[in-house]
């Protein structure tokens, strides 16, 4: 009897690891990364609006802009994985809808280095604030990657929208959609200075 | 218990305890190593999404570049692999993956025209890089050289789809596609760069 206890306690003690399976996690980590960005209204509207903007911009603004924010979002989100974590995120995220809001708004022609400096600078923003967000035991680079897409459809459902910019009543309808952009902003603001986080 | 009984528990305990971890497959596909290793790389992206990269890039250059890349990147990955396999024996694969991906994802959303010997001589570093850390996989995991061989029958074939779809393209707005796509791709790497310092 006393054997088998201490052969149980020498098993119980010294577990190896199953190394079975290499990877873990992939659908998770995918669905989670694709689902991610349409989680939060914020990073919604900040996408769609950049995708309005390019829209009213016409070429190449249309392509260089989404092509600028996943790009420096995922600048963003490498800061925030080595540890850099931006002051004011919140605020950042807020100021974007309202900014990129309003610029679709009052339909803003920029030269295009200063849009997309514009569209770079929040875009860090978001990166920082939503790439670093893995569920536990997801595969973090299939997460990156649903994020990564998610983002850019929400651009190209922008620019789709943006498609309407060609008529008359489309172009008030779209710069309705940026003054919504913009309110739902200043609502973010509110919460992030206020509230504790929109 | 019986002295049998007793020395038959600490036989099964020592076992159990002085037991190996098992040794990882890279991938099992029941259809033999060749099979593993050509689904390998299709489910592994952190090795095909530089290697998409590579084919939207040549693609872009037209057939011409599509053609050096379509051969060499392939044999490059070979040379590697068979150097992997031989002569290194640990690399960590997430930082120069994750660098290789940027860089060439930055490459194909810049859509700046580069010299065909420029894009061959980094298909094929890029290649031998990849094939390298590949092989090191295989010698852990103590696979056969034939899923190498499937590896590189994967990529000729994604870069032949990928490249000549991209090289027979006319109309602006798909060759935007391509640079959206690519510049997706350099975001992914940058995300993995920050994963691999972050140490995950």
């Amino acid at each position: 009897m006393r054997a088998s206890r201490r052969m149980l306690a020498l098993m119980l003690v010294t577990p190896t690891a199953a190394l079975a399976h290499t990877r873990g996690g992939e659908a998770l980590g995918f669905a989670s990364g694709l689902r991610h960005p349409v989680s939060g209204f914020d990073h919604v509207v900040a996408m769609i609006a950049v995708g309005l903007w390019g829209a009213q911009l016409g070429e190449p603004a249309v392509w260089l802009l989404p092509v600028t924010f996943p790009m420096v979002m995922a600048l963003g989100g490498m800061l925030g994985l080595v540890g850099i974590a931006l002051p004011g995120l919140e605020v950042g995220i807020a100021a974007s809808a309202i900014v990129l809001g309003f610029a679709v708004f009052r339909e803003a022609r920029p030269s295009l280095w200063v849009a997309a400096l514009v569209v770079g600078v929040f875009a860090i923003f978001h990166g920082n604030a939503h790439g670093t967000e893995l569920p536990p035991g997801a595969n973090a680079l299939l997460y990156s990657i649903g994020f990564v897409i998610a983002t850019g459809l929400l651009h190209a459902t922008g620019i789709g929208l943006g498609v309407a910019h060609r008529w008359p009543t489309g172009r008030a309808a779209l710069r309705a959609l940026g003054a919504g952009v913009a309110l739902a902003g200043v609502v973010f603001l509110w919460h992030a200075v206020v509230g504790g986080g929109a | 218990m019986t002295r049998v009984g007793r020395g038959a528990l600490v036989a099964l305990t020592t076992i159990v305890v002085a037991a190996r971890p098992a040794d990882a497959h890279l991938m099992t596909t029941g259809f033999g190593p060749f099979y593993d290793g050509l689904t390998h790389l299709l489910v592994s992206p952190e090795y095909l999404l530089p290697m998409l990269a590579l084919a939207l890039l040549a693609g872009l250059h037209g057939p011409r570049v599509g053609r050096a890349v379509l051969f060499a990147l392939p044999a490059a990955w070979l040379a590697g692999n068979a150097l992997g396999l031989l002569v290194v024996p640990r690399l960590t694969m997430p930082l120069p993956t994750a660098t290789v991906t940027i860089a060439v994802g930055g490459m194909v959303a810049a859509g700046r025209r580069l010299p065909l010997a420029l894009i061959t001589g980094f298909a094929i570093a890029v290649g031998v890089l990849a094939g390298v850390l590949n092989g090191v996989e295989l010698a852990t995991a103590r696979s056969s050289q034939l899923a190498a061989a499937g590896a590189a029958a994967a990529l000729f074939v994604v870069v032949s789809l990928v490249t000549g779809q991209v090289a027979s393209v006319r109309a602006a707005w798909a060759r935007i596609a391509v640079q959206v796509a690519g510049s997706w791709i350099a975001a992914v790497g940058l995300f993995m760069l920050g994963w691999a310092l972050r140490g995950r």
